[in-house]
């Protein structure tokens, strides 16, 4: 059933709302899948499509209660903007929010409370216009020791457990877990685009989920076994010249210490302007894909294993 | 006056980016004042461009104390200003979103840190600031409670306000923040508008500055300025929102500054098709405007105007 999880007049002729679908079958866990945060993240949008669609043809295998929210900045998604129009303002920045606060943080309030309570929360988002992604969670330290459990079921490649940094207790996840539903922040693809590939395998991850909480009963795959970053180090490639980046690699490769990852090149000149090289051996998990760079852009992240 | 390049960023068909500052006199690092951080500050851009026109004439007539020097910087984005961005150019990323900074990280983190590396050893750092909701203030003097906060030197401003305020997680990203930590009196200077230039406002905070150097004895009083106000102190919790519960256009009556009395009408939210008032605010009481939003176009929720309680 559509619900509304909150609506708002926007000053001329228009009314903002955040819909979710939710799914029920009776009792059992409540399962939120949520996305479109950031409007230019699309990767999510395949996912929610696929996960309603694979519990309406199997609705019999359903034990409990999936909520589907696709876009927690529909004015963002429509629009190719990564954050909320008109306020030039990161939704994931602002949560918990305010009931008593401006528009944006309305919003984020009411989205927060509709999610609390449930058994587990998957927040999907797709890196941005500028680098491609494996399929990953990525967990806080301070909770990791509830969370990991959790993602391992959800088949992705890496699990990234990083340091807490104030500027991410803004976050969704942040103020989900806070308040003890546990979110899971999946990452995974592109920016603007969407990677049936990764589409299929993050939702593989979610059904597993669900069967192991005992909301699916239907057959799920066994999830594939991710790295923890614990297990090594991730080394930042940055760019030290602006330029066009042409990559050498291909995302998920791995490479050995002074491979090439690609050059930076200046096409008026026909100059290279700086090669990039791999600093240890490892798999390229991040890699660039939006060709101009700034002194300073990220070009790659490199998982040494 | 001495002009340095303090960082350079090179682009890649754009002229590069270019940091630069103004030091008068010379010896103890004394003061440091950075204007514009983001592409639409163009009143603190003119603000520090009137401050370096004024600390030229004051060094030229020998009033800047011997062993004391003062660093002025008034634009780190000229690479959004140009494009009129407010944000940068390429990731739309916030240069006050990134100190300390960090030189091997990602561009406005090197910014951040190229600006931080020569502005962090400053006994007091001073930024002319801009709030993330258009609209205008009546000028005044923030300063966050970090705990190594000095309220009291503040008031060396002359300002008619100093405004206290409790840090939020993002600010632990900002430079006013961060120049307390690294052990500066820092302190942020709102100079009423943001995008558009208004010249009585730059006037008070040139001179606020001007105030706060004699003070400090960093320059000596040559000239007249106004000693300015004796600054009332205001907890951010002072404040009292204005909210408007629907959206629509703002037909605003007062202006920041003003002193209102309970019950009078401060603004109309009007149905943007047939002129219909949708919702009248009015003042829940004896108070003064502080801060005025300036869209006229205003969403359920938004907040129209902060009166001093």
């Amino acid at each position: 059933m559509i619900e509304t999880v909150t609506k708002i007049d926007l000053p001329v002729d228009e009314a903002l709302s955040i819909l979710k679908n939710r799914i029920s079958s009776g009792e059992g866990p409540r399962i939120s899948v949520v996305t479109g945060t950031h409007g230019d993240e699309l990767e999510g949008q395949a996912v929610c499509f696929e996960v309603n669609r694979r519990i309406a043809e199997h609705p019999e295998c359903l034990h409990g209660t999936v909520d589907i929210y696709p876009a927690l900045n529909p004015l963002g998604i429509d629009s190719i903007t990564r954050g909320i129009p008109g306020f030039d303002l990161d939704m994931n920045r602002i949560f918990p929010g305010a009931e008593d606060g401006v528009m944006t943080e309305y919003i984020a309030a009411k989205i927060v409370n509709d999610i609390k309570g449930s058994d587990v929360c998957i927040d999907i988002h797709a890196s941005n216009i500028f680098l491609r992604e494996i399929p990953q969670i990525r967990i806080n330290t301070i909770t990791a020791e509830t969370l990991v459990p959790l993602a391992m079921y959800m088949n992705v490649d890496f699990l990234w457990v990083h340091g807490a940094s104030t500027v991410l207790e803004s976050t969704l996840a942040f103020a989900l877990n806070s308040i003890g539903t546990p979110c899971l922040v999946a990452e995974m693809g592109v920016g603007m685009r969407i990677t049936p590939e990764y589409t299929r395998q993050l939702t593989d991850g979610i059904f597993s989920l669900m069967h192991h909480l005992g909301a699916w009963s239907g057959p799920v795959t066994t999830p594939r076994a991710p790295i923890v970053s614990t297990d090594g180090k991730v080394n930042f490639l940055n760019a030290g010249a602006s330029g066009i980046f042409l990559p050498h690699v291909e995302h998920t490769m791995h490479v050995q210490p002074g491979d090439l990852v690609g050059d930076i090149v200046n096409p008026l000149t026909g100059a290279i302007s700086e090669h990039v090289y791999s600093p240890c051996a490892g798999m390229v998990f991040t890699l660039r894909e939006y060709p101009v760079v700034d002194e300073g852009s990220l070009i790659a992240r490199i998982l040494e294993v | 006056m001495e002009t340095k390049t303090i960082f350079e960023l090179k682009s890649l068909y754009r002229d590069a980016l270019r940091v630069t500052g103004f030091t008068f006199g010379s010896g103890e690092k004394s003061a440091c004042v950075v204007g514009a951080l983001r592409g639409n500050e163009i009143q603190q851009l003119y603000t520090c461009s009137q401050l370096v026109k004024a600390l030229k004439e004051i060094e030229a007539e020998g009033k800047i104390v011997q062993g004391k020097s003062i660093l002025v910087v008034p634009c780190v984005n000229s690479s959004s200003m140009n494009i009129r961005k407010r944000f940068w150019p390429t990731d739309n990323t916030d240069i006050n979103r990134m100190f300390p900074g960090y030189n091997l990280g990602e561009t406005t983190q090197r910014i951040a840190a190229g600006l931080f590396e020569e502005i962090k050893d400053y006994k007091n750092g001073i930024q002319f600031a801009s709030f993330y909701i258009p609209g205008v203030f009546v000028p005044h003097v923030r300063i966050m409670k970090t705990g190594w906060e000095n309220a009291e030197k503040a008031k060396e401003f002359g300002m008619p306000y100093i405004l206290l305020r409790q840090p939020r997680p993002y600010d632990t990203t900002t430079l006013n923040y961060n120049w307390q930590v690294w052990e500066s009196d820092a302190f942020s200077v709102y100079a009423g508008t943001t995008s558009t230039i208004n010249r009585e406002d730059v006037t008070l905070a040139v001179n606020s500055v001007l105030n706060f150097l004699r003070k400090e004895n960093i320059i000596t009083g040559s000239r007249h300025i106004h000693e300015g106000y004796i600054s009332e102190l205001i907890d951010e919790g002072d404040l009292l929102n204005i909210q408007s519960r629907t959206s629509g256009i703002i037909d605003a009556f007062v202006a920041p500054g003003t002193n209102v009395a309970r019950g009078q009408v401060l603004a109309h939210v009007l149905d943007p098709y047939d002129g219909s008032v949708r919702e009248e605010l009015t003042a829940p009481m004896d108070s003064i405007i502080f801060f005025a939003q300036e869209d006229p176009l205003t969403y359920a929720g938004s907040c129209v105007y902060k009166l001093i309680r």
